[in-house]
């Protein structure tokens, strides 16, 4: 019964003028999840985020975190979440500390916990070097850094990241994945957005597809690969001198294999793991030769194209 | 409220640390230098052994030199500082990626524009007082009499609506920056405004009240009169006119009721008795010109609250 999450949002709808931006959306996110928002340019994952955080007031529907609307108690709100935008800024003549300094006082910190947290802060982001310089100096990457430590400081039970990885270098991408990653370790929940697949899939124990401002698919990675493209995480093809329905048998036994199709001389096995010494073996058992045998593994990239093919 | 105060002291310490700051106090400071003395070598014309606040015309003397009093510039710089503080308020953050970080932290949305207008207000203010209360001093030095207690009742006047001037343009400038996204924009807009209200408005005025009524050297004294009502009353909707008459009902006593008909009358006939007026009447004189002033400031102010309470947070 207690199934309510720490995110809530029932019917949530938008509607800038005659575009409607989200569409009747409807979410549950956990504690400690990373959810990843995905979806093209203009699906309206930016205008969710800006919803749950009140900073935009929803056309019809609700928000809830921890219970709270944030339309209408947004300072409540504003404590439990941080907020990193997609272009964020910061005073470019004011040095890395004093800008968490203010964001720091604009929460009621004390000085000195202030202080010492953000020389905390700033040493897991990796910008300890830089603090005393000024932000007009920092590149895209720091930026975000910095970002992710001014979301940190006020310790927020729940984090919305809005396209952290746009931008910057592989490098600075691995970076930033893993603060966001450590961020969940810590009880945090993290929100993200991101049309960047591969990256998302790395972090997220949970994804939501957005398309026209409507959720189209949500779920695990894998779960939500075996339910649209009708099998497991691997694709095995297989060809035989020929196949018969024991062989074909034989293989649907083999623990961990969803599906199994003939083509041809082709056999097209889908499977959760990599089971190609089983299947070979399976082959070799019913007297047939295999040919070749090729797997590829699905990611969130096929997912996707799949749901943006179809919408 | 403690929201509030971080931003006021964080806007405070941006605007004393910007390099705009020093530029205008430099600005400022010279053309205050400038004309105190000019006005400190002038002052010995033109006073008599009844002449009284004799202090107070250390600041309405002007020479050959540098034809200009000192409120004469004030009333050109105040606007240029009040507008250089508030054109950026709010369309800087935006434009800088700020706005959606700050306004996602725990805080009343009216305390990020209440901050900000408060701290340019004081920052205004201390310019405003450095620099009469340098003049002040340096004019003291100069001529050597001490002002009398009424003189330096009327120089608080004078300080207290210079800043209520400020103000004004402030906020203009400061509604400006929550209707226009580019901060050149709100900039030019602002200056194009004063500028238009400086040089023009007594143009405008001039012609409007010569084009209801016609006058000219044979006009009886009541068409005249009539006529100088009417420019009075369009010239009123610059506040420059209005800062105008107050500094000089405030700093020129003698001189009476700028707005009376009887002031007129006497400036034709040339038969007008120098009596000057004390502090509590000329206080009344101008109570109608600073109640004005404040109301605009707030007109604007209020507006730019309103703008941009409603603004909605959108992602592009």
């Amino acid at each position: 019964m207690d199934k309510q999450g720490i995110i809530e949002t029932k019917d949530l709808v938008k509607i800038y003028g005659k575009f409607t931006a989200v569409d009747k959306l409807n979410l549950s996110i956990d504690e400690a999840e990373v959810f990843g928002f995905l979806g093209p340019n203009g699906a309206g994952k930016t205008t969710t985020i800006l919803m749950l955080l009140g900073l935009t007031e929803p056309t019809s529907g609700t928000a809830r975190i921890y219970g709270f609307d944030p339309a209408r108690e947004p300072l409540k709100v504003k404590r439990l979440t941080g907020y990193l935008p997609e272009k964020v800024g910061f005073y470019e003549d004011l040095t890395a500390i004093e800008n968490l300094d203010y964001t720091a006082a604009l929460n009621g910190l004390s000085r000195e916990t202030a202080s010492g947290k953000i020389k905390e802060l700033l040493d897991m982001v990796g910008l300890s070097e830089v603090a005393e310089h000024k932000v007009s100096t920092f590149s895209h990457g720091m930026k975000q850094r910095l970002g992710i430590a001014d979301v940190m400081i006020k310790d927020p039970k729940v984090a919305f990241f809005d396209e952290p990885t746009s931008g910057i270098d592989p490098e600075g991408i691995e970076q930033v994945l893993n603060i966001i990653k450590n961020m969940s370790k810590q009880r945090v929940t993290v929100v993200l957005s991101s049309h960047q697949l591969h990256q998302v899939q790395k972090i997220c124990t949970r994804v939501g597809i957005l398309a026209k401002g409507r959720l189209v698919a949500e779920g695990a990675v894998d779960q939500l690969g075996r339910e649209k493209i009708g099998g497991g995480k691997f694709r095995i093809e297989v060809q035989v001198s020929e196949h018969t329905t024991k062989l074909i048998g034989s293989i649907r036994k083999i623990k961990g294999v969803v599906k199994v199709e003939s083509t041809g001389d082709l056999l097209l096995i889908s499977c959760d793991e990599d089971l190609r010494p089983q299947i070979a073996r399976a082959i070799v058992d019913s007297d047939s030769l295999l040919v070749q045998m090729k797997i590829e593994e699905y990611g969130l990239d096929d997912i996707y194209m799949k749901y943006f093919s179809e919408s | 409220m403690s929201g509030l105060m971080a931003v006021f002291w964080k806007e405070l310490a941006d605007h004393f640390n910007s390099k705009r700051f020093i530029i205008l106090s430099l600005l400022i400071y010279l053309a205050g230098i400038a004309t105190i003395y000019v006005a400190a070598q002038n002052i010995r014309t033109g006073i008599t052994e009844t002449t009284e606040f004799i202090f107070l015309r250390l600041f309405i003397v002007s020479g050959e030199t540098l034809p200009f009093s000192f409120p004469f510039f004030l009333s050109l710089f105040i606007p240029i500082v009040g507008i250089a503080l508030g054109f950026d308020t709010i369309n800087s953050e935006r434009a800088s990626g700020n706005l959606s970080r700050l306004l996602s932290q725990p805080l009343y949305r009216d305390s990020v524009i209440n901050g900000k207008f408060l701290a340019g207000l004081i920052t205004l203010a201390i310019l405003v007082v450095s620099i009469i209360v340098l003049v002040a001093g340096m004019g003291l030095r100069m001529i050597g009499v001490p002002p009398t207690a009424e003189e330096i009742l009327r120089l608080f006047a004078f300080i207290f609506v210079s800043i209520i001037y400020g103000a004004f343009w402030m906020s203009l400038a400061v509604l400006f920056s929550v209707f226009f996204s580019r901060m050149a924009t709100s900039a030019l807009a602002s200056i194009a405004l004063w500028i238009s209200l400086f040089l023009f408005m007594s143009m405008i005025a001039g012609a409007v009240a010569n084009a209801v009524v016609p006058v000219d050297q044979n006009s009886s004294l009541g068409l005249l009169v009539r006529n100088d009502e009417i420019y009075r009353a369009i010239s009123r909707i610059s506040p420059n006119t209005l800062y105008g008459e107050t500094i000089q009902v405030l700093l020129m006593p003698e001189l009476g009721n700028p707005s009376s008909t009887l002031m007129l009358v006497s400036i034709y006939t040339h038969g007008m008795i120098p009596t000057p007026l004390p502090l509590g009447q000329s206080l009344l004189i101008i109570w109608p010109q600073l109640t004005s002033l404040i109301a605009l400031t707030g007109l604007c102010f209020a507006g730019a609250y309103i703008k941009f309470m409603r603004e909605e947070i959108r992602s592009t």
